[in-house]
């Protein structure tokens, strides 16, 4: 399989704090990734690195082979590589159907100057259909619909989520890196919403690289899974396998070693 | 082109004007011609407002409109009201252009105060430029249109329409500009640029497409205002006439493109009418107006409209 995303050797200190101590890890294309940790172990800042939001002092990021440790974020996602928050980024003042919209607008920008300027009526690239319908089915996909006309602002914390994921899925990510999808969400919704995010990451041929603390959602989900501790990756293997380390054991999921 | 009801409303405003514009009394002719100038520059801030941006420096894109238009007549003998506002509007969007790779970096009060301080640069320099009049200004030809000089009686009427067409036509841009994908980002701007930017978009960029927009608007404007009080000076660049396009644009509210226009006309009124009552103190009576105004419409006189809509 090839390596759609390569870290190789990620450095970053913050003061005293080292985030990234080498870093590296290839994720296969189509794969579904769990990254684990403690606070502080540097997921976090793995995935801001990936994304453009920081820097790494050293080491390198390859996208389909292209060099991309120095773009900024925006263009990261041009690429293909989106991201969701741990808290929701919405544009609260709008609504759920007009926070989409403000995303296909962007892509629509992204296609050239003529799609600065055009209506809504134009279809959208990669999607072949009107702006509103696209908004639409997209909200339709993750349970949205009903919401369009509130305000992001008044939705529920896991609508907030759900939406946060969906503005991810405006662009047609190839990678998509979602930071705790499920915080924040009661327990009971927590399966619901990894299950729909992932059947839309799948229906899109993302690959899905995902930060979460539920031990459970992560067996259950994820294919591969990354386990940071202090700014180093210290189990790199299949679920079962890296929840069983002993290393991962003492310093992820804690007591039960 | 699909017309929705904002695009019937400019045109029948701008069929009333051509009608029943002549019948008015000259004073009222150009009260609203310099409302119309007025509304053109806050339709420009309006559009900055939108993504939570306070220029407080407009009138910097007023007085060049104004010194474009005066300087055309002073050394070109040009006098033609769409010339001078076509180069007013291209020398502030200019300026806008080249400035708006500094001023496009920032937000909030250092977006407002640098605005600020540019206008005050430009005050600064006119008031000891000789060329210019300096702080004395200088006077402008009088309105020519399309070669044709209108007589006395004819030209504040000719200089009316003439800025009721270019301002319907403004008016129509900006309301099928707010409908485009950049339209549209300027709200997602003020709530989140952060997340804008994790969309694949440059807010920097958007902002400065905006600020220039809205420097050409303010440039026409400055032009229009020129032509139509015949003189001009270095007190259009002075931070209190940004103020006033503040004033408008907070009296007006942004509900809609035409709201501008309607908070203009009614800050002339207001303004003509204080100052007629008492000449010494009408800066009090406007200062009560605009508090009368934000206490009891803080969405400005458009929402009069939303209010009662509501209620029915």
């Amino acid at each position: 399989m090839p390596a759609v995303l390569d870290a190789q050797g990620l450095c970053k200190t913050f003061g005293a704090v080292t985030a990234a101590a080498e870093v590296s890890a290839a994720i296969e294309k189509d794969s579904v990734v769990g990254l684990i940790g403690t606070n502080g172990a540097g997921k976090t800042t793995f995935i801001n690195m990936i994304t453009g939001y920081l820097k790494p002092d050293r080491g390198a990021i390859h996208y389909e082979g292209r060099d991309i440790t120095r773009l900024p974020p925006r263009e990261i996602t041009r690429l293909g590589i989106c991201r969701s928050f741990q808290i929701p980024q919405l544009y609260g003042s709008l609504t759920v159907l007009d926070n989409v919209m403000v995303g296909i607008g962007i892509v629509l920008r992204n296609a050239g100057l003529a799609g600065y300027l055009s209506r809504d009526d134009v279809p959208v690239p990669g999607f072949g259909r009107p702006a509103r319908e696209v908004a639409e089915q997209l909200l339709g996909r993750f349970g949205l619909l009903e919401d369009r006309g509130r305000n992001a602002q008044v939705l529920p914390g896991g609508a907030r989520k759900l939406l946060d994921i969906a503005l991810t899925m405006v662009a047609k990510p190839r990678v998509l890196l979602l930071d705790e999808p499920t915080s924040g969400v009661s327990s009971g919704e927590k399966f619901g919403i990894m299950q729909m995010v992932l059947d839309a990451a799948r229906a899109e041929g993302a690959t899905v690289l995902f930060v979460e603390h539920d031990m459970e959602v992560v067996s259950r989900f994820a294919q591969r899974v990354l386990a940071f501790y202090d700014g180093r990756i210290i189990a790199d293997a299949a679920p079962k396998a890296a929840l069983d380390d002993p290393q991962v054991k003492r310093y992820v999921v804690g007591h039960r070693a | 082109m699909r017309h929705d009801r904002t695009t019937t409303v400019i045109i029948a405003a701008f069929v009333l004007l051509v009608v029943a514009g002549k019948w008015l009394p000259q004073w009222a002719m150009f009260i609203m011609t310099i409302a119309l100038a007025r509304g053109l520059v806050v339709l420009g801030l309006l559009l900055l407002l939108r993504a939570g941006l306070v220029s407080f420096g407009q009138a910097l894109f007023y007085c060049i409109g104004a010194y474009a238009a005066g300087a055309l007549g002073r050394f070109f003998g040009i006098s033609d009201i769409f010339i001078e506002m076509l180069v007013g509007g291209v020398l502030a969007a200019a300026t806008a252009f080249v400035l708006g790779f500094l001023l496009a970096r920032y937000r909030g009060i250092f977006f407002g105060l640098l605005s600020l301080a540019l206008s005050m640069i430009l005050y600064g320099l006119l008031v000891k430029t000789e060329a210019l009049g300096s702080t004395d200004g200088f006077n402008i030809l009088p309105s020519t249109l399309f070669g044709w000089k209108p007589g006395a009686d004819w030209v504040r009427y000719a200089v009316l329409v003439s800025a009721g067409a270019v301002v319907a036509f403004a008016c129509m841009l900006v309301h099928r500009y707010l409908q485009t994908p950049l339209g549209r980002l300027a709200p997602a701007i003020k709530d989140n640029e952060i997340r804008v930017e994790y969309m694949g978009a440059s807010a920097r960029h958007a902002v400065h497409v905006m600020y220039v927009i809205a420097a050409a608007l303010a440039g026409i404007g400055g032009a229009l205002a020129a032509t139509t009080v015949g003189h001009i000076d270095p007190e259009m660049a002075y931070w209190t006439s940004s103020g006033e396009f503040i004033f408008i644009a907070i009296l007006a509210g942004t509900g809609n493109v035409l709201a501008p226009f309607v908070g203009a006309l009614i800050y002339g009124a207001i303004h003509t009418m204080a100052y007629d009552l008492s000449p010494n103190t009408w800066q009090m009576s406007l200062g009560v107006a605009l508090l009368v105004l934000i206490v009891f419409l803080p969405e400005g006189v458009w929402s009069l409209g939303k209010l009662r809509a509501r209620r029915t």
